[in-house]
């Protein structure tokens, strides 16, 4: 039985108690549990099922290391699954579930697993992709996909708000331990930024459960006024439920806030993530007890003896009423004086050394607990709870010499120093023996900007094993930390009692001489279902490598990343490999130091500002109208204006009709509008165009093109010559920043002695086209400037006013109709856009999207950046010779164009394409060639780049790239389609609409 | 994440607020280069284990382009400078040089 | 026919008060510091000394912004941009600047109460204990480009057009009660 006792506990209130559920099941805990605490108060140790053999498994530890009891919290829009008890703080109406089971947790049927656990050994996973094929596909996929997976995916939106913030310090000390507080009280009296973060609800960290005594106090006491102390530094901030996640580059940290996680819903965020440049970094991030290896180490009620103590000193929850506890080093010996101090029995501390000194086992003994040396576990009995242990020689091979009736065992193989932190960013590791652990190699640690060490490791994290080691080791790491960052510091420690410890024995696998059958049994970790033989097998198998035998055996892959498993895996893999730990190496540590949910990396980036929208002055007005709008970019623009009763394709052909016929408006605003101003803007645009802007008079457009340097098409656009110093360039729509920044480069990074300036003044501008025959007759409506063909002929552009806005209208058309695109100030745009409107209704107007510009630039054979260019596609190829000019002698992308392989005429170009049964060719058709080439493939003379009905033809029209162009026109060509048959097309002139021009040039 | 001091402004920005430009001074070639020059140019980059001097434009901040020199290994910065120099300024050579005794020179 | 800025004067009270305010006039002047005239033009533009690096200088409802080496924001009331840009183009006729109006193609917003700061450091890299008076920084905020500067009631806080109902809603989400930072 785990019960509540009646008396202690530093961390509970127990007149608050609170009422929770676990598997529907109404329980009650007391303020300042945890959920393990909680469960273990109500007896319920059994919490969740293994991954792969689904065996019962219980609490094993007290913090974030725990593997096995991982539950579903929450309901609906507050579910999350793989929520760790353990670090789960209690609150009132608190819901969880277990998980890995079915049909319940007492009784699971994927537990038959465990009895074919002798066919699932180490490499299972991958042993199933190299046996036949079919195995594969009809046995091994679908039990592994039907088992897969630990915890239920949420299935509603998360109703919780995330959010991020910066934070920025000259020291950042991670972990509230005593380590961490007194690094931080060293380096705040320095005057330095401090920042310091605790993973917990509380400050202090193990100190006052193990009974540290400081400044010859309680631990407590010293904690308490340490943190007093730190809360009256103004240069100092304290912050609890704050994980450090993870150390980057140049001093970056993330860290979790959680901020609400025991109040869900009070409107408070349930997650912050802080994102952190520090000057140093203070890791006092404390150690990890290790598990031992022995037979049945996984039954529920076996537990890490340090966190045994744990539940009984802070929560008052006692794990057993006997608690054998079994130790290779003498800091378990706290946990059996803690346990006979609460009253409980110990029947037996089975200690693997064979000499036991030191002052620990001394007070063990005088308080009448047995003591076995030199002896181990040869067996855990039981199956979900502890009955009992078997005792045998830990020189031998497990001859059981006695069986203890117990509830409980408390074990600890040592600790391991949390290096996370430290190595996330580079730092290195040494091996120390004394020990048995890896702890911070502080000749090599990670290294900042300037190539200073960023990261100091202090306390246990350091291997400063001891209270009174860990203060004076901070206390110096702080001073480092203050020092470093250009401030005086003093090194100044507190006192605490030291208390002597015999060394530590390392000790793998209990006994050191255990047979298969034991080692079947010994699990290492814990979640996945990987034991000693697994790892050994692994070896024999020929992994040497510890990262391959991690990702083969899956040992440390599981939530927990292998914390209380690593090392004892690691120390496997080198006995079977007849090697030294440090020569076979850890396995790489990688941020999150535990898991940080998906919400507060997004932050804020959900829903309507998931990311920027951008938004034309016009914007409202087209959602006004139902216009369906479509992504250009990070813009939204109208795609069609859809009436009632109307599919998306009616609308779009209504529009294209309606536009050739009478009137249509586009919202063009988001068309790019950079200024190019100076005395050599002309030799610039030069440059930049294939074709000459110099010479362009004023008041005049002309078409261009640009290209890289590799002499691929980039961007396209209408320039027009605003004064003898100014042009204005049009941009694609989404290249308005991408062309902006490519003019900035060669100013600044080529020519830069070149007088040119450039502005982006896009978003200064509205534009609307206005396109149609009747597009003339609107604008003398409003009155205000000439517009006639003699004034203002096609490629001309004019200031004035227009219905009393102050214009600039170009005459410029994509259409191929009529049409001018008429710029006003954006904060004049809806207004502008709605005159239009109300004055253009007499001559049929109606607003159009970008599929009729489409279909309408189409039909006229104008080509379109990013359909029928893909940065493969030179000007050349687009029959866009014209606009290359052959008299410069230079211009970027020219010296790429002359490459030979370019320059070859069995280069696919573009042509028209009419479908000979008046149908669509399909989106992205390759046109079909004769034969196969070496891969057995069909050969390909060419394909489609833009595709689509035609309402003005009244027929399926393409433009597509095919090998020989324009001298192809008349074949009959065939284009593949999406059922595996062809569609007939006839090689046509691209222009399928007004070859003259007639229609644009009135 | 990368912290780069912009030499025009003095921010110390960090890699969300700028964009990376690749290597740095890099000579262009024009017509009339031979297919050797051209391809050096557009596609032979050094991508040395080591110190590389390499384009930053402060983007999110005064919109200027800048030139570092970084250790790719541990990404120490030895130094950031305007975009409008033929080559690392002197005393910043010195500098790597000190560091980085098997430096063999920026070309 | 009047102005409208971006959102209306969309307003957002949590634990700052977030206004979205304008539209401002402005105009982007570029020029080398040593440009001969160019003090004059700011001057004339504005009443202001030629902005420090980083710095902004106001003068009353007028302000002039350094952007960049070679580039001023010049902040002035809306209707008087093209006064300005003539007497720009007065004081720096025959040298080579660039000045243009860019009224339209901004948003601007002021967040405002004790902990306003707390508002932007949640979107924006900047170390706020540091930011100096007139000190004009341009960043990120989220996703988007912002320039930022304080004075005693709160921030001014500058960012395209398009993209104002985004920064309003990343202002918003930012400032919600409950979810100060200290």
């Amino acid at each position: 039985m785990s019960t509540r006792l009646s008396r202690g506990g530093r961390l509970i209130d127990r007149s608050a108690s609170q009422e929770f559920s676990f598997n529907g099941k109404k329980l009650r805990g007391l303020k300042g549990d945890t959920l393990a605490a909680a469960l273990l108060a109500n007896d319920q140790m059994l919490v969740g099922r293994s991954f792969k053999y689904h065996r019962p498994r219980g609490i094993v530890a007290a913090g974030p290391e725990e593997p096995n009891a991982l539950v579903g919290m929450g309901r609906g829009a507050r579910f999350e699954p793989n929520q760790r008890v353990t670090t789960t703080e209690l609150f009132n109406g608190l819901e969880a579930q277990s998980q890995n089971h079915w049909p319940s947790l007492e009784f699971d049927v994927g537990v038959i697993n465990n009895s074919l656990a002798r066919f699932l050994p180490g490499g299972f996973y991958y042993k199933t992709f190299m046996y036949p094929r079919a195995a594969w596909k009809h046995l091994f996929e679908p039990i592994i996909r039907a088992s897969a997976g630990l915890g239920k995916a949420p299935k509603d939106r998360d109703a919780d708000r995330y959010e991020q913030a910066y934070a920025f310090c000259d020291v950042l000390v991670i972990g509230g331990g005593i380590a961490g507080l007194q690094a931080a009280l060293v380096a705040g009296a320095s005057g330095a930024r401090v920042i310091v973060l605790e993973q917990t609800a509380h400050w202090g960290g193990r100190a006052p459960v193990d009974g540290d005594v400081i400044e010859g106090a309680p631990a407590d006491a010293w904690v308490k006024s340490a943190v007093e102390a730190l809360g009256k530094m103004e240069n100092v901030t304290l912050r609890v439920r704050t994980m450090g996640a993870g150390v980057y580059d140049h001093g970056y940290v993330l860290a979790e806030e959680k901020i609400a996680d025991h109040t869900p819903g009070d409107g408070r965020p349930k997650h912050r993530l802080w994102r952190i440049r520090a000057g140093r970094i203070v890791t006092a991030t404390g150690a990890i007890e290790r598990p031992l290896s022995f037979a049945g180490n996984d039954i529920p009620g076996v537990m890490l003896a340090a966190s045994v103590r744990d539940y009984v000193v802070n929560f008052a929850v006692s794990p057993g009423d006997r608690t054998v506890v079994v130790t290779n080093n003498d800091d378990a010996y706290r946990t059996a004086i803690a346990l006979k101090e609460a009253g409980l029995e110990v029947p037996a501390i089975i200690d693997a050394r064979v000499s036991v000194t030191g002052d620990l086992p001394a007070r063990a003994r005088a308080m009448g607990i047995r003591i076995e040396a030199g002896r181990a576990i040869a067996k855990v009995k039981g199956g979900k709870r502890v009955t009992g242990v078997a005792i045998c020689i830990q020189a031998g091979e497990g001859s059981v010499l006695e069986e203890i009736a117990c509830d409980a065992v408390a074990m600890s193989g040592g600790w391991s120093p949390v290096v996370h932190l430290w190595s996330h960013c580079g730092g290195k590791l040494v091996w120390d023996t004394t020990h048995a652990h890896f702890r911070p190699d502080a000749t090599k640690p990670p290294t900042n900007q300037d190539g200073q060490a960023m990261v100091i490791a202090v306390g246990n994290a350091n291997g400063a094993m001891s209270a009174a080691d860990a203060l004076a080791d901070a206390a110096k790491g702080g001073a480092a930390a203050a020092e470093a960052t250009s401030f005086k510091a003093e090194v100044k420690a507190a006192s605490a009692t030291q208390v002597t410890e015999a060394p530590m024995e390392a000790v793998w696998i209990m006994p050191q001489g255990a047979g298969s059958a034991l080692k079947a049994k010994m699990w290492l970790d814990y979640q996945n279902d990987v034991k000693v033989s697994d790892v050994q097998l692994a070896a024999r198998e020929g992994y040497e490598s510890v990262e391959h035998t991690k990702r083969y055996t899956t040992l440390g892959m599981a939530t927990d990343q292998g914390k209380l498993s690593n090392i004892n895996g690691l120390a496997i893999l080198a006995q079977s490999l007849n090697e030294d730990i440090p020569q076979v190496g850890t396995t790489t540590f990688r941020p999150p130091y535990t898991p940080v949910t998906l919400g507060a990396l997004a932050g804020e980036s959900r829903g309507e500002i998931f990311q920027p929208l951008r938004k034309t002055p016009m914007h409202a007005w087209h959602e006004a109208q139902n216009a369906y709008m479509e992504p250009v970019g990070l813009w939204r623009r109208p795609y069609t204006f859809p009436r009632a009763g109307e599919t998306h394709e009616q609308s779009v052909h209504r529009e294209v009709n309606n536009t050739r016929t009478n009137l249509g408006l586009l919202d063009a605003s988001t068309l790019g509008k950079i200024i190019v101003k100076g005395p050599d803007a002309g030799k610039f645009l030069d440059m930049l165009y294939t074709g000459v802007m110099s010479n362009l008079p004023v008041g005049k457009c002309r078409y261009g093109l640009m290209c890289n340097e590799q002499g691929f098409l980039s961007d396209d656009g209408v320039v027009a010559r605003i004064d003898e110093e100014t042009w204005l360039c049009h941009t694609t729509s989404g290249g308005a920043d991408r062309i902006h920044a490519w003019m900035e480069d060669w100013l600044q990074c080529e020519w830069w002695d070149w007088k040119v300036y450039t502005a982006n003044i896009t978003e200064q501008l509205a534009q609307v086209a206005v396109v149609g025959p009747n597009a003339r007759k609107l604008l003398e409506k409003l009155g205000g400037m000439d517009v006639s063909k003699e004034t203002l002929p096609f490629m001309q552009w004019a200031d004035g006013t227009l219905g009393g806005f102050p214009v600039r209208v170009y005459r410029i058309s994509f259409s191929g109709e009529l049409s001018y695109e008429i710029a006003v100030p954006a904060s004049l745009g809806a207004a502008f856009w709605e005159a239009l409107h109300k004055a253009g209704a007499e001559f049929g107007t109606m607003p159009y999207g970008t599929e009729a510009l489409h279909i309408m630039r189409a039909e006229k054979g104008f080509i379109m950046i990013g359909d029928e260019t893909d940065g493969t596609v030179i000007p050349q190829d687009l029959n866009l010779g014209w606009a290359i000019s052959k008299k410069k002698a230079d211009f970027l992308g020219k010296r790429g164009q002359e490459r030979n392989y370019l320059a070859s005429p069995d280069r696919w170009k573009l042509a028209g394409f009419e479908t000979l049964d008046g149908s669509v060719v399909p989106d992205g058709s390759y046109i079909v060639a004769a034969g196969h080439n070496a891969n057995g493939q069909g050969n390909t003379q060419g394909r489609v780049t833009s595709t689509y009905y035609s309402p003005t033809l009244k027929r399926g029209i393409a433009m597509g790239l095919i090998h020989g162009g324009l001298n192809r026109i008349g074949d009959v060509v065939e284009f593949n389609t999406v059922s595996g048959g062809t569609v007939k097309a006839k090689v046509v002139d691209p222009v399928f609409y007004d070859k003259d021009g007639a229609k644009q040039n009135v | 994440m990368l912290i780069l001091e912009c030499p025009y402004c003095g921010v110390k920005a960090e890699e969300t607020e700028l964009s990376p430009g690749y290597e740095a001074h890099l000579k262009r070639f024009g017509p009339g280069s031979s297919d050797t020059e051209f391809e050096d140019y557009m596609f032979a980059r050094k991508n040395p284990k080591g110190v590389h001097f390499e384009r930053w434009r402060h983007v999110y901040g005064c919109g200027k382009w800048f030139l570092a020199a970084r250790c790719t290994a541990t990404l120490e910065v030895f130094g950031t400078y305007p975009a409008q120099s033929a080559e690392p300024p002197a005393d910043l050579q010195a500098k790597i040089k000190a560091k980085r005794p098997d430096w063999k020179g920026y070309k | 026919m009047s102005e409208v800025s971006a959102l209306n004067h969309a307003k957002f009270d949590g634990f700052a008060s977030i206004r979205e305010i304008g539209p401002l006039g402005m105009i982007t002047l570029r020029a080398k510091p040593d440009l001969p005239g160019l003090a004059e033009a700011i001057r004339a533009a504005v009443g202001t000394e030629v902005p420090a690096t980083r710095r902004i200088v106001t003068n009353g409802d007028k302000a002039a912004g350094w952007m960049s080496p070679d580039e001023y924001l010049l902040i002035l009331p809306y209707g008087e941009t093209g006064a300005a840009l003539a007497a720009i183009a007065a004081a720096l006729k025959g040298q080579h600047y660039l000045a243009e109006t860019v009224s339209d193609a901004r948003a601007v917003f002021r967040i405002e109460g004790a902990k306003a700061d707390q508002v932007l450091a949640k979107l924006s890299p900047v170390d706020f204990a540091r930011l100096e008076p007139n000190e004009l920084r341009r960043t990120r905020a989220a996703q988007v480009a912002a320039a930022f500067w304080k004075d005693e009631a709160g921030y001014t806080l500058v960012c395209f057009r398009s993209v104002a109902s985004y920064m309003m809603g990343l202002l918003t989400h930012s400032a919600q009660n409950g979810s100060e930072l200290v």
